[in-house]
């Protein structure tokens, strides 16, 4: 009756790597090395880079993909993926639209409906989920293409313009001593931090990772999973339907055709987070820090004069490399 | 041929916590428990043993909570229940440990320890705002901890950073700490090495004497002959034998468990010794041997038990 389940060794080795993840916030660490380094090396490339207003215009540049990619890093800590938020959100963008300018609706009432309509479409990604147990994969590929023929079914192809003023009120901008920021932004970075509160300091955002992690002892401990993915799904789509709005405000028109790439643009965001596409690991702020690492490479590399094709050149090298990172993490801890 | 009754079950009925009488499940066509018996007593570690097949686990999920059996009932101290899911089970006081670690592995400790029954701040900050109480719960779990020895002093550490027996002693300390009536223990060693394994055994007997009963689902003979007090034998269906490790070898636990020794023929349960006949008697099971094999010890439960626990702590010592 002497033993313990003591292991000097592991526990101080456990005890260290503590440490180092207090200190340094290793999982978000790698992507803020990253964004740091893009910034050095543009603004020693460029003076223009680092000003205030170059920098509210790579914000407003990521507003977009950056609210779609809270809801997909929603979506991968459950160890799902979502494919079909751009879509979703581009029915969003014509319903709103549409709905105003065409059905001269209340403009409200149009956002409303609008939000609304993306937020069924979340639960519906959820429902087939959870309900029939469907890979998200497949699910999201789905819906993607159902949302985008909608989009183009409703809209005739055409594009809704001449916008009421309350659709583009989040692309007005305040202004912080000499730089302008547009409201879009700030609701945006409202968005990041409330997503963070919800994950990182509620019981809710615990079993969102839970679920992701280890789905099954998740519901061993009482955790109604299915209840749970269907709310984040949900949750997602009302995020894309936020997303809709804000793409609005920042085009000031109702595209048909907006919002195609944006669903792998939200995964990149993620990734290059460190996320883990696996599920149950990382967090709201290192998708910030992915989304405005895409955001300075292709405003950097536009300001030095460089072709914006370099800019998907090295995307692409950063998401492996980013992946890379997440699976060498995951089986150094097997 | 006439064998010794169970003289544990007619110790006092106060002193059973679970019991279940008459047991049925059917899958189809498929007779998984066959009228089975059930009874764990305060303060014992309850084995459960049976080959494959034996209808041991599904007794362990209609237990759990997980199986609602066709026929027959429980009484949880006393009092009938009837559980119709692994949270109706839960909310009664009955905790539950898996084989296969059933923790997240990203975690820290301490939010899983309180996965799904998480603590939140006093005051709007928690009722509102829904804020958890990470400093209560890491407090918490220290304690439960170090109340069970378990060698780990940073809850904030994620499980995966953990060793497998440091693992499942965070399920071990997580079901000790909500359980207000028993642990199952399903398997709790199985993915585990043989040092891990012993450090297992040791939290059982931990809790136990903390004062909760724990039934305990094991393979390994040697594992279950060090840690129970008493052995519940699952044969086609039925509980064919309640032993101790006191009075009996592994070998004839195998062999009842295996039907090569009777371990009881008549459809009787073990322990319907109201009957206070005092013995019954093993018929020959199919004529393929006619020892008879004591059924149960003759010595008082709480004794069995002290004699029991001086032979775990001398093995444990040595």
């Amino acid at each position: 009756m002497t033993t313990t389940v003591v292991e000097p060794d592991t526990v101080r080795r456990a005890n260290t790597r503590a440490v180092l993840r207090q200190v340094l916030g290793i999982s978000t660490l790698g992507p803020l090395a990253a964004l740091f380094l893009a910034g050095i090396f543009f603004s020693i490339k460029s003076d223009r880079f680092l000003t205030g207003t170059n920098l509210s215009l790579v914000v407003q540049q990521v507003m977009v993909v950056g609210t779609l990619a809270i809801g997909q890093t929603l979506v991968i800590l459950t160890a799902g993926i979502d494919l079909s938020n751009g879509a979703i959100m581009a029915l969003g963008n014509i319903m709103m639209t549409s709905l105003a300018v065409e059905s001269g609706l209340n403009p409200y009432l149009a956002i409303a409906l609008g939000l609304l309509a993306c937020a069924g479409f979340g639960l519906l990604n959820g429902g087939l989920v959870t309900s029939l147990r469907l890979p998200p994969f497949i699910v999201t590929l789905g819906t993607l293409n159902i949302a985008f023929a909608l989009t183009h079914i409703y809209s005739d192809e055409q594009t809704v313009s001449g916008l009421p003023s309350e659709l583009t009120y989040f692309g007005k901008t305040f202004s912080i001593g000499q730089t302008d920021v547009t409201y879009g932004s700030v609701l945006m970075l409202l968005l990041f931090a409330l997503i963070w509160y919800v994950l990182s300091q509620t019981a809710a955002g615990r079993h969102v990772y839970a679920v992701g992690d280890n789905p099954e002892a998740a519901r061993r401990t009482g955790i109604q999973t299915r209840r749970l993915l269907l709310t984040v799904y949900a949750a997602a789509g009302l995020i894309y339907g936020i997303a809709a709005l804000l793409l609005v405000s920042r085009t000031g028109v109702g595209d048909p055709n907006a919002g195609q790439t944006d669903n792998l643009d939200s995964i990149t965001a993620v990734v290059l987070g460190g996320t883990s596409l696996f599920g149950g690991r990382g967090n709201v702020v290192g998708t910030l820090i992915g989304a405005l690492i895409v955001g300075v490479i292709r405003n950097g590399l536009q300001l030095i004069g460089t072709k914006s094709i370099y800019q998907v050149l090295i995307t692409g090298i950063l998401v492996i490399a980013a992946v890379s990172v997440d699976q060498i993490v995951r089986r150094r801890n097997q | 041929m006439s064998v010794t009754a169970d003289e544990t079950t007619k110790a006092g009925r106060e002193d059973i916590v679970f019991e279940a009488r008459g047991l049925v499940k059917r899958y189809g066509h498929v007779t998984a428990l066959d009228g089975c018996d059930f009874e764990l007593r305060a303060g014992e570690v309850l084995a459960i043993i049976g080959d494959n097949g034996a209808g041991k686990s599904t007794l362990i999920k209609a237990l759990s909570g997980a199986v609602t059996p066709d026929l027959g009932g429980f009484l949880l101290d006393g009092h009938p229940v009837r559980f119709h899911s692994p949270a109706d089970a839960r909310a009664h006081g009955i905790e539950t440990v898996y084989q296969d670690l059933a923790v997240a592995p990203a975690l820290d400790i301490a939010s899983n320890m309180f996965l799904g029954r998480e603590i939140r701040r006093r005051g709007p900050l928690g009722s509102v705002l829904r804020m958890l109480d990470k400093p209560a719960m890491k407090r918490q779990a220290a304690q439960q901890m170090s109340e069970l020895k378990i060698g780990l002093r940073s809850m904030t550490n994620p499980v995966e950073e953990l060793s497998g027996g440091q693992r499942q002693g965070v399920a071990v300390a997580r079901a000790a700490a909500f359980a207000r009536k028993l642990v199952i223990m399903d398997e709790p060693t199985a993915a585990l090495g043989v040092r891990e394994s012993g450090q297992v055994l040791d939290l059982i007997r931990r809790i136990r004497d903390r004062g909760l009963p724990v039934i305990l689902i094991s393979h390994n003979m040697p594992q279950v002959f060090e840690v129970s007090d008493r052995i519940h034998i699952q044969r086609l269906g039925r509980r064919v034998a309640l032993i101790t490790p006191k009075e009996h070898t592994m070998a004839e636990a195998v062999a009842i468990m295996t039907g090569a020794m009777p371990g009881r023929a008549e459809k009787e349960p073990v322990a319907t010794a109201d009957d206070g006949a005092g013995t019954i008697t093993a018929a020959p099971a199919s004529g393929v041997s006619t020892v008879g094999v004591p059924v149960a010890s003759a010595m008082p439960t709480r004794q069995v038990r002290k004699s029991t626990r001086s032979l775990t702590d001398t093995i444990g010592k040595s």
